[in-house]
């Protein structure tokens, strides 16, 4: 169920490259983002030497990228061997969406931020999941790339 | 203008003896009926006696100035200035010179009395139609001193409906989310205050997250998330006695709540494995129903005033959407179909329409549709605003707008807006904080 979900979640990441990379022109600011996706460094922490704590979204999306699905392989291996180590995963909307709608949204990218650890043999009752919504941005900016710095989910240490 | 309402008079006279001047309020009133608020006349003795308990020195002329600013506020009225009355408030009360109230253009007047009467605030106020020289309503009450703005509040309440032919919205109160401190760390409390903004009282502390709360019908409980030890759950406060309590034993975020009609159900948004679907909770017996069953988000739910629908936000056709379905959870069907998303319903008090939030190309916008979704109309647009809330005759609408930040991040801002149905007076509704997510209360007294 779960694997056939990050299955689908995959294809969907294909179609969806293929869609952005068409008008990239546009939408690429500065080699920051791609699509509207955030790349940049700004923000991201360190769960441990080379394993980034945060992956991002696209507006209005719980698809993760290919390079948010190696940063929770990565996170998967360091938890694998910090076997008592448990996390919650804090998904987080950008502010340009109602209130209630992006609480759902932010745990629904928390959860597909789980899904995906949980197929790297991350046990479910290691991870918790937390929506904050659009309640705690990072970045204070009223811009896109501040907005794609805000569209996350992020992995914090529980203990 | 002056013309207008003539003739208006003119044409109602033969048919309705008694409702002279009337205004319309169903069209952006762009010309307010010119009123006068005469100061409530009081003797020598009462105004020291109010003095001593209120620190007011003349409370007679302190209510004039409530019921003044609320007409004032609503955009229908025109309230003339009082320098420019002729004629002392304890004669006009009596029997007003009409010739007099005629030469200023007022067309309505507003007199009354107050007195202290056994540790009470007795009041009695008149409305008067200046052109036909009639008087409209005579209304006597009593109540205690630390009451006055209300008293002022139902005055206005009777004015208007007296002259609108509809329930006012004045003797009412705003619960709303108080915000301070940057951006990235924003500390949130309950707040509740008087719909103009006076009597502002802090219901929690800003120690924990707190959003979207919500009044009963009955205004005495209201329902919130909080996210008291880092679980976001939807609770419900009880406002005379403080007591709050969690609603329901969910095993994950619950959210979006509003009571039904009736009072006795909250219906709210369970989230669990990244799917959100909309329950209720029967507040008696505590029974749990699951309404929708749909992998995609469902939330923002909204009872129609009879309690047998329900309009909620949705994205299960790809994007949000706005959705109604029997109260049951049957036929659902979708109502929003223009361009951009939709989000935030919430069911009019009177029936017949449901306002939402839309995005489109980058702008917010507050609007209305039909509950068929025909209809719609946008009232306002801006850079961020939503989560509009009727005010209990269904007339004006309350919202928070956010403001976009400079270069630097900096000069953000949450304020509450109202806006009249008809899209026009749009209004800054001031607060002492930053302010977000109000909700209007019913009429406190009726």
């Amino acid at each position: 169920m779960n694997l056939s979900k990050i299955l689908k979640n995959g294809f969907l990441i294909v179609v969806a490259s293929l869609v952005l990379s068409a008008c990239a022109t546009n939408t690429k600011q500065s080699g920051q983002t791609q699509g509207d996706v955030y790349t940049g460094a700004d923000t991201v922490e360190y769960l441990a030497s080379g394993v980034k704590d945060r992956v991002f979204f696209a507006t209005n999306e719980t698809v993760l990228t290919t390079a948010s699905r190696e940063t929770l392989r990565k996170q998967a291996e360091w938890l694998r061997k910090n076997s008592k180590i448990n996390v919650v995963l804090e998904g987080h909307a950008d502010e340009r969406g109602t209130r209630e709608y992006n609480l759902a949204l932010g745990e629904r990218r928390a959860n597909s931020a789980k899904d995906y650890l949980m197929t790297y043999g991350i046990s479910s009752n290691r991870i918790s999941v937390i929506s904050y919504g659009k309640e705690r941005p990072v970045d204070s900016g009223s811009t896109p790339l501040s907005w794609s710095k805000n569209r996350r989910s992020v992995t914090v240490k529980a203990n | 203008m002056l013309f207008r309402y003539l003739l208006l008079l003119i044409l109602l006279l033969p048919i309705k003896a008694f409702a002279l001047i009337e205004v319309d309020i169903t069209r952006g009133n762009l010309s307010p009926l010119p009123i006068a608020i005469s100061p409530l006349s009081i003797d020598e003795e009462s105004k020291k006696n109010f003095k001593k308990i209120l620190k007011k020195n003349n409370i007679g002329s302190e209510i004039s100035i409530v019921v003044e600013n609320n007409l004032k506020q609503s955009g229908l009225f025109n309230p003339l200035n009082k320098d420019a009355f002729l004629q002392k408030p304890d004669i006009a009360n009596l029997k007003p010179r009409f010739e007099d109230w005629n030469l200023i253009k007022a067309q309505a007047l507003v007199t009354g009395k107050v007195t202290f009467v056994d540790e009470k605030l007795r009041v009695e106020f008149r409305l008067w139609d200046v052109l036909a020289g009639k008087e409209m309503m005579a209304l006597a009450f009593t109540t205690v001193p630390s009451n006055w703005r209300r008293v002022g509040h139902i005055i206005t309440d009777k004015v208007y409906e007296r002259l609108t032919g509809e329930k006012g919205y004045f003797d009412t109160r705003i619960i709303y989310v108080a915000e301070e401190g940057p951006k990235v760390r924003r500390i949130k409390k309950l707040a509740i205050m008087d719909q103009d903004g006076f009597n502002n009282k802090f219901l929690t502390l800003g120690n924990e997250l707190v959003l979207t709360p919500r009044f009963s019908p009955t205004n005495q409980m209201v329902t919130y998330l909080s996210y008291f030890k880092n679980l976001p759950r939807v609770y419900l406060l009880d406002i005379e006695t403080g007591m709050q309590e969690v609603v329901g034993d969910f095993p994950g975020m619950t959210f979006a709540p509003r009571f039904s009609p009736d009072g006795k159900k909250i219906i709210m948004s369970f989230a669990q494995d990244g799917n959100s679907d909309i329950y209720t909770m029967d507040l008696e017996n505590r029974i749990v129903e699951r309404i929708t069953n749909h992998p995609s988000i469902d939330t923002s739910p909204s009872f129609s005033p009879d309690g047998k629908y329900i309009c909620f936000n949705s994205d299960r056709s790809g994007y949000q959407q706005i959705y109604v379905m029997d109260s049951n959870g049957k036929n659902v069907k979708r109502i929003s179909f223009g361009n951009g998303l939709y989000g935030t319903p919430v069911w009019s008090p009177r029936g017949d329409l449901i306002a939402f939030t839309k995005l489109h190309r980058g702008k917010f916008y507050i609007g209305v549709m039909r509950t068929d979704g025909t209809g719609e109309r946008l009232l306002t647009e801006n850079f961020y605003q939503e989560a509009p809330s009727w005010s209990p005759n269904g007339r004006v609408l309350i919202f928070y707008r956010e403001t976009k930040t400079n270069s630097k991040g900096e000069g953000f801002s949450a304020k509450l807006w109202s806006i009249d149905l008809t899209g026009y007076n749009e209004k800054l509704v001031e607060t002492k904080t930053d302010a977000s997510d109000p909700s209007w209360s019913s009429l406190l007294s009726n």
